[in-house]
Protein backbone atom coordinates (compact mmCIF):
# COMPACT_ATOMS: atom_id res chain seq x y z
CA UNK A 1 0.00 0.00 0.00
CA UNK A 2 2.92 2.72 0.74
CA UNK A 3 4.28 1.53 -2.73
CA UNK A 4 1.17 2.12 -4.46
CA UNK A 5 1.42 5.52 -2.42
CA UNK A 6 4.37 6.39 -3.56
CA UNK A 7 4.17 5.54 -6.80
CA UNK A 8 1.26 7.93 -7.17
CA UNK A 9 3.17 11.02 -5.53
CA UNK A 10 6.33 9.81 -8.17
CA UNK A 11 3.79 9.84 -11.16
CA UNK A 12 2.26 12.96 -10.52
CA UNK A 13 5.40 14.60 -9.34
CA UNK A 14 6.84 13.35 -13.03
CA UNK A 15 4.45 14.54 -15.07
CA UNK A 16 4.40 17.75 -13.29
CA UNK A 17 7.47 18.55 -13.86
CA UNK A 18 7.96 17.21 -17.22
CA UNK A 19 7.22 18.85 -20.30
CA UNK A 20 3.85 20.86 -20.67
CA UNK A 21 3.25 19.96 -16.86
CA UNK A 22 3.01 23.42 -15.49
CA UNK A 23 4.68 23.18 -12.29
CA UNK A 24 6.53 26.44 -12.70
CA UNK A 25 3.23 28.44 -13.15
CA UNK A 26 2.13 28.79 -9.82
CA UNK A 27 5.37 30.85 -8.84
CA UNK A 28 5.84 32.19 -12.18
CA UNK A 29 2.51 34.01 -10.81
CA UNK A 30 3.32 34.33 -7.31
CA UNK A 31 6.58 36.13 -8.67
CA UNK A 32 4.62 38.34 -11.00
CA UNK A 33 1.99 39.50 -8.16
CA UNK A 34 4.97 40.34 -5.85
CA UNK A 35 6.70 42.07 -8.63
CA UNK A 36 3.77 44.43 -9.16
CA UNK A 37 2.39 45.54 -5.91
CA UNK A 38 5.10 48.21 -4.66
CA UNK A 39 4.71 49.34 -8.26
CA UNK A 40 0.85 49.89 -7.57
CA UNK A 41 1.13 50.81 -3.47
CA UNK A 42 4.29 53.23 -4.33
CA UNK A 43 7.61 54.15 -2.60
CA UNK A 44 6.29 53.85 1.11
CA UNK A 45 8.14 51.75 2.70
CA UNK A 46 6.90 51.35 6.16
CA UNK A 47 3.67 51.01 4.38
CA UNK A 48 5.27 48.16 2.60
CA UNK A 49 6.80 46.77 5.32
CA UNK A 50 3.39 46.87 7.08
CA UNK A 51 1.22 45.01 4.34
CA UNK A 52 4.04 43.34 2.93
CA UNK A 53 2.89 39.55 4.80
CA UNK A 54 -0.20 39.48 3.67
CA UNK A 55 0.49 40.57 0.17
CA UNK A 56 2.66 37.79 0.02
CA UNK A 57 -0.06 35.47 1.43
CA UNK A 58 -2.50 36.47 -0.73
CA UNK A 59 -0.18 35.87 -3.56
CA UNK A 60 1.01 32.39 -2.35
CA UNK A 61 -3.27 31.46 -1.74
CA UNK A 62 -4.05 32.09 -5.13
CA UNK A 63 -0.99 30.66 -6.73
CA UNK A 64 -1.49 27.40 -4.77
CA UNK A 65 -5.08 27.57 -6.89
CA UNK A 66 -3.59 27.55 -10.53
CA UNK A 67 -3.14 24.04 -11.87
CA UNK A 68 -5.84 22.85 -8.91
CA UNK A 69 -8.63 22.28 -12.04
CA UNK A 70 -6.54 19.93 -13.62
CA UNK A 71 -5.02 17.18 -10.75
CA UNK A 72 -8.37 14.74 -11.11
CA UNK A 73 -9.66 16.41 -14.45
CA UNK A 74 -6.73 15.10 -16.45
CA UNK A 75 -7.02 11.58 -14.62
CA UNK A 76 -10.84 11.77 -15.40
CA UNK A 77 -10.30 12.25 -19.29
CA UNK A 78 -7.74 9.52 -20.05
CA UNK A 79 -9.52 6.65 -17.95
CA UNK A 80 -6.85 6.90 -15.68
CA UNK A 81 -8.58 7.22 -12.24
CA UNK A 82 -11.25 4.11 -13.35
CA UNK A 83 -8.09 2.66 -12.92
CA UNK A 84 -7.20 4.11 -10.09
CA UNK A 85 -10.21 3.60 -8.13
CA UNK A 86 -9.98 -0.43 -8.41
CA UNK A 87 -6.20 0.25 -6.94
CA UNK A 88 -5.28 -1.24 -3.72
CA UNK A 89 -5.02 2.16 -2.40
CA UNK A 90 -8.57 3.70 -1.24
CA UNK A 91 -9.33 6.86 -3.46
CA UNK A 92 -8.97 9.11 -0.29
CA UNK A 93 -5.50 7.55 -0.29
CA UNK A 94 -4.86 8.47 -3.72
CA UNK A 95 -6.40 11.76 -3.57
CA UNK A 96 -3.93 12.49 -0.50
CA UNK A 97 -0.50 11.37 -2.34
CA UNK A 98 -1.56 13.29 -5.52
CA UNK A 99 -2.73 16.34 -3.11
CA UNK A 100 1.23 15.81 -1.61
CA UNK A 101 2.60 15.31 -5.31
CA UNK A 102 0.66 19.09 -5.82
CA UNK A 103 2.15 20.77 -3.24
CA UNK A 104 5.69 19.70 -3.51
CA UNK A 105 5.60 20.35 -7.32
CA UNK A 106 3.92 24.17 -6.85
CA UNK A 107 3.48 24.48 -2.95
CA UNK A 108 6.82 24.12 -1.95
CA UNK A 109 8.17 26.43 -4.80
CA UNK A 110 6.11 29.30 -3.46
CA UNK A 111 7.95 28.61 -0.05
CA UNK A 112 11.82 28.71 -1.44
CA UNK A 113 10.58 32.14 -3.48
CA UNK A 114 8.97 33.83 -0.53
CA UNK A 115 12.04 34.95 1.31
CA UNK A 116 13.72 36.28 -2.25
CA UNK A 117 10.55 38.21 -2.65
CA UNK A 118 9.69 39.67 0.42
CA UNK A 119 12.93 41.45 0.15
CA UNK A 120 11.25 43.59 -2.03
CA UNK A 121 8.36 44.59 -0.08
CA UNK A 122 11.15 45.69 2.71
CA UNK A 123 10.15 43.37 5.39
CA UNK A 124 12.51 42.87 8.19
CA UNK A 125 14.44 39.62 8.89
CA UNK A 126 11.89 37.85 11.97
CA UNK A 127 9.09 39.10 9.01
CA UNK A 128 10.92 37.01 6.51
CA UNK A 129 11.11 34.14 9.01
CA UNK A 130 8.01 34.43 10.54
CA UNK A 131 6.02 34.61 6.78
CA UNK A 132 8.49 31.88 5.46
CA UNK A 133 7.80 29.56 8.34
CA UNK A 134 3.40 30.31 8.26
CA UNK A 135 3.64 29.62 4.45
CA UNK A 136 4.81 26.18 4.98
CA UNK A 137 3.16 25.27 6.93
CA UNK A 138 -0.57 26.84 6.05
CA UNK A 139 0.36 26.14 2.41
CA UNK A 140 -0.16 22.45 2.48
CA UNK A 141 -3.54 23.08 3.86
CA UNK A 142 -4.61 25.39 0.64
CA UNK A 143 -3.61 22.75 -1.32
CA UNK A 144 -5.38 20.23 0.49
CA UNK A 145 -8.50 22.21 1.17
CA UNK A 146 -8.04 22.58 -3.04
CA UNK A 147 -8.56 19.09 -3.66
CA UNK A 148 -12.10 19.19 -2.82
CA UNK A 149 -12.38 21.56 -5.45
CA UNK A 150 -10.16 19.67 -7.95
CA UNK A 151 -12.65 16.76 -7.53
CA UNK A 152 -15.60 18.77 -7.85
CA UNK A 153 -13.91 20.20 -11.30
CA UNK A 154 -12.57 16.80 -12.27
CA UNK A 155 -16.05 15.42 -12.04
CA UNK A 156 -18.05 18.45 -13.60
CA UNK A 157 -15.36 19.15 -16.05
CA UNK A 158 -16.38 23.28 -15.32
CA UNK A 159 -12.88 23.79 -14.24
CA UNK A 160 -11.39 27.13 -12.39
CA UNK A 161 -14.72 29.05 -11.76
CA UNK A 162 -15.66 26.20 -9.35
CA UNK A 163 -12.26 25.73 -7.63
CA UNK A 164 -12.14 29.77 -6.54
CA UNK A 165 -15.87 29.88 -5.79
CA UNK A 166 -15.32 26.51 -3.47
CA UNK A 167 -12.01 26.74 -2.27
CA UNK A 168 -11.39 30.73 -0.95
CA UNK A 169 -13.73 30.66 1.25
CA UNK A 170 -12.50 27.38 2.76
CA UNK A 171 -9.09 28.87 2.80
CA UNK A 172 -10.20 31.86 4.84
CA UNK A 173 -9.05 30.89 8.74
CA UNK A 174 -5.86 29.57 7.23
CA UNK A 175 -4.87 33.22 5.92
CA UNK A 176 -6.11 34.56 8.75
CA UNK A 177 -4.08 33.32 11.40
CA UNK A 178 -0.75 32.82 9.07
CA UNK A 179 -1.11 36.69 8.79
CA UNK A 180 -1.74 37.58 11.93
CA UNK A 181 0.96 34.92 13.01
CA UNK A 182 3.39 36.54 11.38
CA UNK A 183 1.93 40.14 12.23
CA UNK A 184 2.38 39.16 15.95
CA UNK A 185 6.10 38.50 15.42
CA UNK A 186 6.67 41.65 14.14
CA UNK A 187 4.72 43.79 16.49
CA UNK A 188 3.20 42.00 18.99
CA UNK A 189 1.30 41.90 21.71
CA UNK A 190 0.15 38.48 21.08
CA UNK A 191 3.22 36.09 20.98
CA UNK A 192 3.96 34.32 17.24
CA UNK A 193 2.67 30.68 18.68
CA UNK A 194 -0.37 31.72 19.61
CA UNK A 195 -1.67 32.07 16.23
CA UNK A 196 0.83 29.87 14.72
CA UNK A 197 -0.56 26.65 16.72
CA UNK A 198 -4.06 27.40 15.60
CA UNK A 199 -2.69 27.39 11.91
CA UNK A 200 -1.05 24.32 12.40
CA UNK A 201 -4.14 23.02 13.97
CA UNK A 202 -6.07 24.26 10.43
CA UNK A 203 -3.30 22.49 8.68
CA UNK A 204 -4.00 19.18 10.56
CA UNK A 205 -7.50 19.86 9.77
CA UNK A 206 -7.29 19.96 6.10
CA UNK A 207 -4.90 17.27 5.63
CA UNK A 208 -7.46 14.79 7.17
CA UNK A 209 -10.58 16.43 5.76
CA UNK A 210 -9.36 17.12 2.54
CA UNK A 211 -8.66 13.96 0.67
CA UNK A 212 -11.89 12.36 2.58
CA UNK A 213 -14.18 14.90 1.12
CA UNK A 214 -11.99 14.88 -1.98
CA UNK A 215 -12.89 11.17 -2.31
CA UNK A 216 -16.39 11.07 -1.33
CA UNK A 217 -16.82 13.73 -3.95
CA UNK A 218 -15.24 11.77 -6.64
CA UNK A 219 -17.40 9.02 -5.39
CA UNK A 220 -20.35 11.04 -5.78
CA UNK A 221 -20.10 12.89 -8.52
CA UNK A 222 -19.09 9.93 -11.03
CA UNK A 223 -21.27 8.18 -13.16
CA UNK B 1 0.69 -16.13 -7.16
CA UNK B 2 -2.57 -17.94 -7.40
CA UNK B 3 -6.06 -16.26 -8.38
CA UNK B 4 -8.13 -15.88 -5.47
CA UNK B 5 -11.40 -18.09 -5.38
CA UNK B 6 -14.54 -16.69 -7.02
CA UNK B 7 -16.93 -19.12 -7.55
CA UNK B 8 -19.77 -16.61 -9.49
CA UNK B 9 -20.05 -13.22 -9.94
CA UNK B 10 -23.91 -12.54 -9.47
CA UNK B 11 -26.37 -9.30 -10.97
CA UNK B 12 -29.41 -9.52 -9.06
CA UNK B 13 -32.16 -7.53 -10.41
CA UNK B 14 -29.72 -4.66 -11.65
CA UNK B 15 -31.79 -1.53 -13.10
CA UNK B 16 -30.23 1.18 -14.49
CA UNK B 17 -31.37 4.49 -15.55
CA UNK B 18 -29.61 7.66 -17.05
CA UNK B 19 -31.21 10.94 -17.18
CA UNK B 20 -35.04 9.68 -18.13
CA UNK B 21 -33.88 7.00 -19.88
CA UNK B 22 -34.25 3.28 -18.38
CA UNK B 23 -31.58 1.44 -19.93
CA UNK B 24 -32.56 -2.03 -18.58
CA UNK B 25 -34.40 -2.97 -15.58
CA UNK B 26 -34.72 -5.97 -13.06
CA UNK B 27 -31.70 -7.59 -15.14
CA UNK B 28 -29.99 -10.90 -12.99
CA UNK B 29 -27.26 -12.80 -14.77
CA UNK B 30 -24.34 -15.14 -13.25
CA UNK B 31 -20.97 -15.29 -14.52
CA UNK B 32 -18.62 -18.45 -13.76
CA UNK B 33 -14.80 -18.46 -13.54
CA UNK B 34 -13.98 -20.11 -16.76
CA UNK B 35 -16.37 -19.15 -19.12
CA UNK B 36 -16.72 -15.61 -20.50
CA UNK B 37 -19.99 -13.77 -20.05
CA UNK B 38 -20.46 -11.69 -23.36
CA UNK B 39 -23.09 -8.90 -23.28
CA UNK B 40 -24.45 -8.03 -26.41
CA UNK B 41 -26.66 -5.17 -27.51
CA UNK B 42 -26.89 -2.25 -30.25
CA UNK B 43 -25.21 0.68 -29.36
CA UNK B 44 -26.79 3.14 -26.28
CA UNK B 45 -28.42 -0.52 -25.20
CA UNK B 46 -26.81 0.23 -21.82
CA UNK B 47 -23.80 -2.51 -22.22
CA UNK B 48 -20.77 0.15 -20.98
CA UNK B 49 -23.04 1.32 -17.85
CA UNK B 50 -23.40 -2.50 -17.31
CA UNK B 51 -19.59 -3.00 -17.18
CA UNK B 52 -19.55 0.44 -15.06
CA UNK B 53 -22.01 -0.71 -12.42
CA UNK B 54 -20.27 -4.56 -12.39
CA UNK B 55 -16.91 -2.96 -11.53
CA UNK B 56 -18.12 -0.40 -9.51
CA UNK B 57 -17.81 3.20 -10.92
CA UNK B 58 -20.99 3.76 -11.30
CA UNK B 59 -24.04 3.07 -8.81
CA UNK B 60 -26.93 1.00 -10.14
CA UNK B 61 -30.65 2.30 -9.66
CA UNK B 62 -31.21 -0.65 -7.98
CA UNK B 63 -30.16 -4.47 -7.53
CA UNK B 64 -26.81 -5.42 -6.24
CA UNK B 65 -23.67 -7.19 -7.48
CA UNK B 66 -22.66 -10.13 -5.36
CA UNK B 67 -19.20 -11.86 -5.75
CA UNK B 68 -19.75 -15.68 -4.63
CA UNK B 69 -16.88 -17.58 -2.78
CA UNK B 70 -15.05 -14.37 -1.95
CA UNK B 71 -12.78 -13.92 1.02
CA UNK B 72 -14.16 -11.13 3.22
CA UNK B 73 -10.99 -9.98 3.40
CA UNK B 74 -10.41 -8.28 0.15
CA UNK B 75 -12.11 -5.43 -1.14
CA UNK B 76 -14.13 -6.24 -4.50
CA UNK B 77 -12.34 -3.14 -5.99
CA UNK B 78 -8.94 -5.27 -5.95
CA UNK B 79 -10.32 -8.39 -7.72
CA UNK B 80 -11.57 -6.54 -10.74
CA UNK B 81 -9.86 -5.02 -13.51
CA UNK B 82 -11.56 -2.79 -15.58
CA UNK B 83 -10.53 -1.89 -19.36
CA UNK B 84 -12.66 0.74 -20.52
CA UNK B 85 -12.76 3.10 -23.28
CA UNK B 86 -9.82 4.70 -22.50
CA UNK B 87 -6.63 3.62 -22.31
CA UNK B 88 -5.48 5.53 -18.95
CA UNK B 89 -1.98 6.46 -20.39
CA UNK B 90 0.01 9.17 -19.75
CA UNK B 91 1.66 10.65 -22.71
CA UNK B 92 4.21 12.62 -21.17
CA UNK B 93 5.59 8.98 -19.19
CA UNK B 94 7.68 6.23 -20.85
CA UNK B 95 6.17 3.43 -21.97
CA UNK B 96 7.63 1.46 -19.34
CA UNK B 97 7.03 3.97 -16.81
CA UNK B 98 3.19 4.15 -17.20
CA UNK B 99 2.98 0.20 -16.54
CA UNK B 100 5.62 0.60 -13.83
CA UNK B 101 3.36 3.01 -12.57
CA UNK B 102 0.08 0.32 -12.75
CA UNK B 103 1.79 -2.78 -11.74
CA UNK B 104 2.55 -1.09 -8.08
CA UNK B 105 -0.73 0.59 -8.08
CA UNK B 106 -2.50 -2.19 -8.54
CA UNK B 107 -0.89 -4.99 -7.27
CA UNK B 108 2.24 -6.13 -8.38
CA UNK B 109 1.57 -9.86 -8.31
CA UNK B 110 1.69 -10.56 -12.05
CA UNK B 111 4.70 -10.72 -14.87
CA UNK B 112 7.11 -8.23 -14.89
CA UNK B 113 7.14 -4.80 -16.78
CA UNK B 114 9.48 -6.04 -19.54
CA UNK B 115 7.78 -9.71 -19.89
CA UNK B 116 4.98 -7.99 -20.53
CA UNK B 117 5.54 -5.51 -23.07
CA UNK B 118 7.35 -8.09 -24.70
CA UNK B 119 4.20 -10.45 -24.71
CA UNK B 120 1.73 -7.63 -26.28
CA UNK B 121 4.47 -6.99 -28.77
CA UNK B 122 5.89 -3.62 -27.39
CA UNK B 123 9.27 -4.99 -26.42
CA UNK B 124 12.11 -2.82 -27.02
CA UNK B 125 9.67 -0.02 -27.01
CA UNK B 126 9.86 0.83 -22.79
CA UNK B 127 12.09 3.78 -22.98
CA UNK B 128 9.57 5.88 -25.41
CA UNK B 129 7.74 8.10 -24.63
CA UNK B 130 3.56 6.96 -24.75
CA UNK B 131 2.41 9.87 -26.80
CA UNK B 132 4.23 8.71 -29.90
CA UNK B 133 2.46 5.31 -29.58
CA UNK B 134 -0.46 4.62 -31.87
CA UNK B 135 -3.92 4.06 -31.11
CA UNK B 136 -3.53 -0.05 -31.43
CA UNK B 137 0.46 0.32 -29.43
CA UNK B 138 -1.75 2.25 -26.59
CA UNK B 139 -4.32 -0.23 -26.56
CA UNK B 140 -2.17 -3.31 -26.02
CA UNK B 141 0.29 -1.14 -23.45
CA UNK B 142 -3.23 -1.01 -21.68
CA UNK B 143 -3.89 -4.87 -22.19
CA UNK B 144 -0.43 -5.19 -20.46
CA UNK B 145 -2.25 -3.84 -17.37
CA UNK B 146 -4.01 -6.87 -17.00
CA UNK B 147 -0.93 -8.83 -17.31
CA UNK B 148 1.22 -7.18 -14.58
CA UNK B 149 -1.31 -7.44 -11.94
CA UNK B 150 -2.82 -10.14 -11.73
CA UNK B 151 -6.89 -10.01 -10.79
CA UNK B 152 -9.54 -12.82 -10.77
CA UNK B 153 -12.67 -10.81 -12.74
CA UNK B 154 -11.90 -8.90 -15.93
CA UNK B 155 -14.75 -6.30 -17.10
CA UNK B 156 -13.46 -6.00 -20.61
CA UNK B 157 -15.54 -3.10 -22.69
CA UNK B 158 -14.80 -3.47 -25.88
CA UNK B 159 -11.32 -4.55 -25.15
CA UNK B 160 -9.91 -4.83 -29.16
CA UNK B 161 -11.13 -1.24 -30.56
CA UNK B 162 -8.06 -0.96 -33.06
CA UNK B 163 -6.18 -3.62 -32.49
CA UNK B 164 -5.18 -6.02 -35.85
CA UNK B 165 -5.80 -9.04 -36.57
CA UNK B 166 -2.35 -10.33 -35.19
CA UNK B 167 -3.06 -8.67 -31.82
CA UNK B 168 -6.81 -9.66 -31.68
CA UNK B 169 -5.42 -13.24 -31.73
CA UNK B 170 -3.29 -12.74 -28.81
CA UNK B 171 -5.69 -10.69 -26.85
CA UNK B 172 -7.67 -14.14 -26.82
CA UNK B 173 -4.99 -16.37 -26.11
CA UNK B 174 -4.68 -14.14 -22.89
CA UNK B 175 -8.20 -14.15 -22.29
CA UNK B 176 -8.31 -17.91 -23.00
CA UNK B 177 -5.48 -18.74 -20.80
CA UNK B 178 -7.01 -16.17 -17.60
CA UNK B 179 -10.04 -18.61 -17.88
CA UNK B 180 -8.32 -21.57 -18.34
CA UNK B 181 -6.97 -20.41 -14.62
CA UNK B 182 -10.24 -20.35 -13.27
CA UNK B 183 -10.45 -16.51 -14.00
CA UNK B 184 -13.97 -14.55 -14.96
CA UNK B 185 -14.25 -12.22 -17.91
CA UNK B 186 -17.27 -10.00 -18.29
CA UNK B 187 -16.87 -8.39 -21.82
CA UNK B 188 -19.03 -6.23 -23.93
CA UNK B 189 -18.23 -6.86 -27.30
CA UNK B 190 -18.99 -6.08 -31.40
CA UNK B 191 -16.74 -8.66 -32.70
CA UNK B 192 -16.52 -12.33 -32.12
CA UNK B 193 -13.67 -12.21 -28.83
CA UNK B 194 -12.67 -16.01 -29.52
CA UNK B 195 -12.74 -16.85 -26.28
CA UNK B 196 -13.81 -20.35 -26.45
CA UNK B 197 -17.15 -21.31 -25.20
CA UNK B 198 -18.98 -18.17 -23.89
CA UNK B 199 -22.83 -17.34 -22.07
CA UNK B 200 -24.44 -14.61 -23.37
CA UNK B 201 -26.13 -11.56 -21.81
CA UNK B 202 -28.10 -9.72 -24.44
CA UNK B 203 -29.61 -6.32 -23.87
CA UNK B 204 -32.35 -5.49 -25.71
CA UNK B 205 -32.97 -1.53 -27.46
CA UNK B 206 -33.83 1.25 -25.09
CA UNK B 207 -37.45 0.76 -23.20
Amino acid sequence: MIGAFLAVVRRDLALSLGAGGGAGLGVVFFACVITVVPFAIGPDLVLLARIGPAILWIGALLASLVGLERLFASDVEDGSLDALSLSVLPLELTAAAKGVAHWIATGLPLVVAAPVLALMLNLEPTAIGAVTLTLLVGTPAVTFLGLVGAAFAGAFRRGGLLISVLVIPLTVPVLIFAVSATTSAVTGPIPFGTPFRVLLGLTLFALVLGPVAAGAALRVSRG
Amino acid sequence: MNLAKIEALHGERLSCQRGFKLLFQHLDFVAHPGRALIVLGPNGAGKSSLLRIVSGHLAATSGAIRLEGMDNDTAMREQIHYLGHEDAIKGGLSVADNLGFWRKVLGPNGIGVEDALEEVGLGGLGRLRAAVLSAGQKRRLAIARLLVSRRPIWVLDEPTTALDVKAQAWFAAFGRAHLAEGGLIMAATHAPLDLGETDELRLGAPL
